[in-house]
Parts: structure tokens; C-alpha cells; sequence
């Protein structure tokens, strides 16, 4: 085995290596979805959020469009107020959007789907969809249907 | 009875003995890293021998361990309707414990082994006498090399080993069983934390690999100049540096995900 | 004898002053000194497992004594630090008895390695040096050749040619004539004259083959049990009055000189200890 070609492995292995790490850091994991500046934030407030976490998608129609940056609690109005980025090529939401937290799955992750509306003016940064519905949380679906039997 | 306390006080010192020579070794070890810089091609050759041959057994293992977690996976979570959450499973899995564990054994086996075979055999013939001999020190050419080529190749080999298996695990949940595609990659995008997950991880391949290469390399430079001496040397790195990166990789685990 | 000593005290190049050395439990040796005169080709003899190996490692520092100390051209050489230590390495070489050759490497990179180790030679340079001592060993053609594939006798002249290539002022042979036929024999004989008298360097070397190392040695010192016997020119061994010497020398089987390894008594432990 002459240095030359010991040379060329050792440098496809670190390379190969490198693209893994590249690829765990880019592909797998949060680093660049929808990171950096090139999207408008919103704002939604919801009564309950439910298992929602910050990272959580934002997705219109099952394609993600962006994801949520920040949850805080609203003193003022009790409510939980979810900020989320959305990518700078999907600028034309209707500024009558809804905001719905859905579960993927029964015990999936929960995310922010968007269904728009139809008003002319668009969602831009700094905007508050106005129209939400909060987290479906199973304890609470399984009260209401106890609830409700045992009122009949 | 007195013969027992005896005895286990002699083991006993023997083992600190031990110990306390496996530290003054990688202190030499640590002292003898600098002159590479000038001397990159003795990495490279060891690179080739520690990285390059041990490749093939990784990425196979990677892509197997991948499938097999996603069938499982699958099986347990189309239960809950959930499967769309398989990537984040599979991917958790593997960046988290399985790539820097399975590779750090795996390591320890392929490339360890071959390590302390390899110093010990110098050893036994003289090698290492003679490179003293010639006014060459032994733990800058052959040692040092040896466990800087280590502690690269083993960080690399658990990022191959996470990133087929997470190919693996996509190859089996997607294409195989049906599961969305989109859902598989971008919920798995939105779980996995790049400081947590990827970061700790690479964490935890760097220590295992230190600890690895350094068992080796000690067992080999410490061994009995033997073929006896050799193959047991070989046998403890084994086992020592498989048992070390479980115990190490319990005692991380702990720090970074639960205090 | 004690003249002798004192006259060559002022020049000898290796000075071992009242040496202990033990290997578990057993002494190796008990306070043994002897001179190694500058410039010439001295022998070191003495029965298997007397420790001649060992006293080599010990010259070379390899192995730490527990008492007495070894003089390298003045300096006591467990007493340098490892910088200095390895600056004197520098100035000996040592066949080792297996010959030591780095197996990853072909005849060429091992006898070249010293060179490309500590100089800065260009290849060009390096390539003759190298090949000029591989054709002195008779090895010229086997330059490509991995360790693995000489025989023991073609890797001890191999390695030869390696601890000379730094042109040492002192190189201590191990055994350099065990497994050479008859011609190659004769001409490594030749070789460590010439290398010895050219270069004016200074030979030790540890051998059996009595006549051999009596016909090129200057002065020979036999080491047994743990203390030099009998020291002096070849011509003063032969002549020996002592029977210790003239049977090492000639080879007899019977006489002082023990054949064994110290054990107990045969019967006893035959018959086992209990002696029933
Ligand atoms: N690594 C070791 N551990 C324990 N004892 C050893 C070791 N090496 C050598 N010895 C003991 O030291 C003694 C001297 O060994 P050494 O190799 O120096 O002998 P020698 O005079 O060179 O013999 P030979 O002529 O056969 O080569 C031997 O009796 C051997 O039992
Ligand atoms: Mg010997």
C-alpha cells in the first residue's frame, strides 16, 4: 500500500466522516430548519397549548412552513401567546388564517396547523392570526365524555 | 484468613499499581502530542489502520441497527397512530446512545484489539527497544500517533454509524412500510436538538474514544512480551474498554439528560 | 590486573562501577565493574543466562540499576534526563539480538530510518548512505524485502547495517555471528574490523563463538554469576592458568563452570521434596 493511496482513503474517511456530522447536524436535526432570518414572525394566543414546545412545526395542508420560536403566558389575558417564524417564501397568507394545534397521531407530537382564509391582506411580520383552537388535550375529551354521560 | 487479606491486599496494590501507571502513561501520551504537528503522515497511517479498515464493519452494523430499530419502532407506535413519529425515534435513538455505544464497542473490538496486538507484538520482538535504542522515543512515534488516530477516528465512525442508521431506519419506515416521508424527516427535524442530542453525542464518541485508545495502547505498551502475554493483553482490552464505555456511557448519560 | 585498571581509567569510554541488578528475586548482578577501553573491539563473554543482554540494556539505560552506576564517556547515564539520555543514544548503536527491525517497513526504510529520524538529509544523500551499508552487509539486493521475509541470520545483518548508519562512536553487538553461515561469517568478521578501525569507533560485543570473538576482540572480559571472572588481552585468556577459563574457553564439559541454571539438588527433586 503505497502513501499516496493511504493518503486518498484517510481522506475520503475524515471526508465521509464530516458529511455525517454535517448531515446529523443540517438534516436530522434542528440546526437549519427554517433557522436564521429569512422568515416573519406571528403571533396566535391560545387558551391551551397543550404538549406544544417550542421547535414545534408549523404546517399548512401536512407541509411545514415554519415552526414555532417562542411560547410565553399572557398575564392580561390568561392566555398562552405562541410566537412562530414562517419561511420568507410563504408570504401570502390571508390575514383571516386560522391556527389550530392538532396531535399527530393519538400520542404523536402536537403542531400548528394553519388553514387560510380568505381576506385579501396578508399575514406579515409582527401580525396576530386571530382565529384559534386550542390543543385537544385527551384528559380533558375523556372528562367532557364522562361529563356528558353521566348527565343523560 | 490472614492468607486471604494478604492475598487481596496484593491485588489490591497491584491494581493501584496499574492504575497509577496507566496515568503516568497518558500523561507521556499527552506530552508527546505536540511533535505531531510537524509529523501529520504518522496520524495518517494510523488513521488508515484505525479508521479506514474499521469503516466497513461500522457502516454495516449502522445500516442494521437502523432497520431493526425502525421495525421495532414501527410495531410499537402504529399501535398509537403515531408512526409518523418514527423518525424522531429512530434518529433519538442512534444520536443519543446507539452510535457513540454500539461504535465505541465495535471500536474497541475491531481496532482496539488490533492496537494492543500490534504494540504488544512490537514489544515482544524488540521494536520498541531498538526505536530506544536508535534515540527515537517510542511514545512520539508509535504511541502518540496511535491514540491521536483513535480519538479522530471513533467521534467520526459514531456520526457514519448514526447517519446510515438513520438511513436505514428510513429505508425500512418509508420505503418498506409506508410511513410519510415528509412527517419521517421533519418531525425528526423538529425533535432532535442540535446541543442536546447531536452535540452530547459527539460528546460522549470523543470520551469513548479517548478511553478506548488509551486502554489499548496501555495494555499493549504494559503487556508481557509473550504470545501469552499478547493475547491476554488483547483479551482485557476488549473487555476492560467495552465494560469502560458502558459504565462511562451511563455515568454521561446521567449528566447530560438528567441532572 | 589492578594496573591495568587504573591505566585505562582516565580513557575507557564505558565505566561500570559496582552494578546490582535483580530480576524478581533473583540477582543478576552483584556489584560487577569493568572498563570498556576507547577504540577498540571488546568482548563481553560469559555462559547462557549469565546476563550479558541484560548488562548491554543496562549500558544502554534501558533497564534502571538498583546500585552502582554505568559511566557513557564521562556521564552517568541513569542519571541524564530523557533529552540527554537520548543525545547519548544517539552516539551507540546496538544490534540487538533478534535484530529489532520495524516489521512495517522494508530493509531500505529500517536502515534508512535513523537517518530520516535525526537528520535532514536529502533522499538522494540518504539513498547512498544507505545503500553503500547494505551492500557492506551483503544485502543490497534484498532492499525491498519486509522484515518478515529474511531469515534470522539476513535480518541481524540487516539491522547491522542500521546501527551503523548513523556512524555511532560505540555499538554493542548482541550475539552478531549466532545464525550466519561459515562466509558470512568471515566477512562480518571483516566488516566490524573495518568499520571498527576505519571509523574508529569503539565495539562491544557479546558472543559464544569463543575463537571467532578471541580472533577479533582486544580485550575480553568473562562475566559469570553475576562478576567479571576474568579480564584481559585474548592472548592472556588463552593462557589463563585459571580452570574456570580454559574450560569456557575449550569448551569442556566437565569442570567448575555450571551448566545449569542454579536449581536444588537433582535427587531431591526428582524424588520430591518430602525426599520418601
Ligand atoms: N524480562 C525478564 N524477566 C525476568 N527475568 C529475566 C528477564 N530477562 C532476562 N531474565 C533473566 O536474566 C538472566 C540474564 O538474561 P540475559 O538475557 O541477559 O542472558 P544472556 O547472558 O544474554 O544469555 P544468552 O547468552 O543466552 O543470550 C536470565 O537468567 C533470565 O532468566
Ligand atoms: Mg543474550
Amino acid at each position: 500500500m503505497n502513501s499516496r493511496s493511504v493518503e486518498i482513503l484517510v481522506g475520503a474517511f475524515m471526508a465521509l466522516g464530516i458529511a455525517a456530522l454535517v448531515m446529523l447536524a443540517l438534516k436530522v436535526s434542528n440546526l437549519a430548519s427554517f433557522g436564521g432570518d429569512d422568515g416573519y414572525e406571528v403571533h396566535a394566543y391560545f387558551e391551551d397549548i397543550g404538549g406544544l414546545k417550542v421547535r414545534s412545526q408549523v404546517a399548512v395542508g401536512g407541509v411545514q412552513v415554519g415552526k414555532v420560536t417562542a411560547i410565553d403566558y399572557e398575564m392580561d389575558s390568561f392566555r398562552a401567546r405562541v410566537t412562530m417564524k414562517i419561511g420568507s417564501q410563504y408570504d401570502s397568507f390571508p390575514i383571516d388564517t386560522a391556527a389550530n394545534i392538532y396531535t399527530s397521531g393519538l400520542l404523536g407530537e402536537q403542531y400548528i396547523g394553519l388553514e387560510p382564509g380568505a381576506d385579501i391582506d396578508y399575514l406579515a411580520e409582527g401580525d396576530t392570526i386571530e382565529f384559534t383552537q386550542s390543543a385537544l388535550v385527551l384528559e380533558r375529551l375523556i372528562g367532557q365524555y364522562l361529563f356528558s354521560s353521566a348527565g343523560k | 484468613m490472614l492468607d486471604f487479606l494478604q492475598n487481596l491486599g496484593r491485588r489490591g496494590l497491584a491494581f493501584f499499581e496499574r492504575l497509577g501507571r496507566g496515568h503516568m502513561f497518558l500523561l507521556r501520551i499527552l506530552g508527546s502530542l505536540g511533535q505531531l504537528i510537524i509529523r501529520p503522515w504518522l496520524v495518517i497511517q494510523q488513521l488508515y489502520s484505525v479508521g479506514v479498515l474499521t469503516l466497513m464493519i461500522i457502516l454495516v452494523s449502522g445500516l442494521f441497527v437502523g432497520m431493526v430499530l425502525a421495525l421495532q419502532g414501527y410495531n410499537t407506535l402504529v399501535g398509537f397512530n403515531a408512526e409518523e413519529s418514527l423518525g424522531v425515534v429512530v434518529a433519538l435513538t442512534l444520536v443519543r446512545e446507539l452510535g457513540p455505544v454500539v461504535t465505541g464497542l465495535l471500536f474497541a473490538g475491531r481496532a482496539g484489539s488490533a492496537l494492543t496486538a500490534e504494540i504488544g507484538l512490537m514489544k515482544a520482538t524488540e521494536q520498541l527497544s531498538g526505536l530506544e535504542m536508535m534515540a527515537v522515543d517510542p511514545f512520539k512515534r508509535v504511541l502518540a500517533p496511535r491514540f491521536l488516530a483513535g480519538m479522530i477516528a471513533l467521534p467520526l465512525l459514531a456520526a457514519m454509524f448514526s447517519a446510515i442508521g438513520i438511513y436505514g431506519g428510513y429505508l425500512v419506515g418509508v420505503e418498506l412500510l409506508g410511513v410519510d416521508g415528509g412527517a419521517f424527516w421533519s418531525q425528526m427535524q423538529a425533535s432532535v436538538d442540535f446541543s442536546n442530542d447531536i452535540i452530547n453525542g459527539v460528546i460522549k464518541s470523543v470520551v469513548f474514544g479517548f478511553i478506548v485508545t488509551w486502554i489499548a495502547i496501555f495494555e499493549g505498551y504494559d503487556c508481557i512480551p509473550t504470545s501469552e502475554g499478547v493475547s491476554r493483553a488483547t483479551t482485557r482490552t476488549v473487555v476492560n474498554a467495552s465494560l469502560a464505555v458502558l459504565g462511562i456511557d451511563f455515568l454521561l448519560t446521567a449528566l447530560m439528560f438528567n441532572v | 590486573m589492578t594496573a591495568t585498571d587504573i591505566s585505562t581509567k582516565g580513557d575507557a569510554l564505558v565505566q561500570i562501577r559496582d552494578l546490582h541488578f535483580v530480576r524478581g528475586t533473583r540477582k543478576i548482578f552483584k556489584g560487577i565493574s569493568l572498563d570498556i577501553p576507547r577504540g577498540g573491539i571488546c568482548a563481553i563473554m560469559g555462559p547462557s543466562g549469565t546476563g550479558k543482554t541484560t548488562l548491554l540494556k543496562l549500558i544502554g539505560a534501558q533497564l534502571k540499576p538498583s546500585q552502582g552506576q554505568v559511566l557513557f564517556d564521562g556521564k552517568d547515564i541513569h542519571k541524564l534526563s530523557r533529552k540527554g539520555l537520548y543525545e547519548q543514544r544517539k552516539r551507540m548503536g546496538m544490534l540487538f539480538q533478534s535484530g529489532a527491525l520495524l516489521t512495517d517497513l522494508s530493509v531500505f526504510d529500517n536502515v534508512a530510518y535513523p537517518l530520516r529520524e535525526h537528520t535532514s538529509l536529502p533522499e538522494k544523500l540518504i539513498r547512498h548512505l544507505v545503500l553503500t551499508r547494505l551492500h557492506a552487509v551483503g544485502l543490497r539486493g534484498a532492499r525491498d524485502l519486509m522484515p518478515s521475509e529474511l531469515s534470522g541470520g539476513m535480518a541481524r545483518r540487516a539491522a547491522l547495517a542500521r546501527a551503523l548508519i548513523l556512524d555511532p562512536m560505540m555499538i554493542m553487538y548482541d550475539e552478531p555471528f549466532t545464525g550466519q553461515d561459515p562466509i558470512s561469517m568471515g566477512v562480518l568478521i571483516e566488516l566490524l574490523h573495518t568499520v571498527n578501525d576505519s571509523l574508529g569507533l569503539t565495539s562491544i560485543i557479546v558472543s559464544h563463538d569463543v575463537q571467532e570473538t578471541l580472533s577479533i576482540a582486544d580485550y575480553v572480559h568473562i562475566v559469570s554469576d553475576g562478576v567479571v571472572v576474568e579480564s584481559g588481552t585474548p592472548d592472556e585468556i588463552r593462557a589463563s592458568e585459571s580452570e574456570w577459563t580454559r574450560q569456557f574457553i575449550q569448551g569442556l564439559p566437565d569442570g567448575p563452570v555450571p551448566f545449569q541454571y542454579p536449581a536444588p539438588d537433582y535427587a531431591t527433586d526428582l524424588y520430591g521434596r518430602g525426599g520418601a
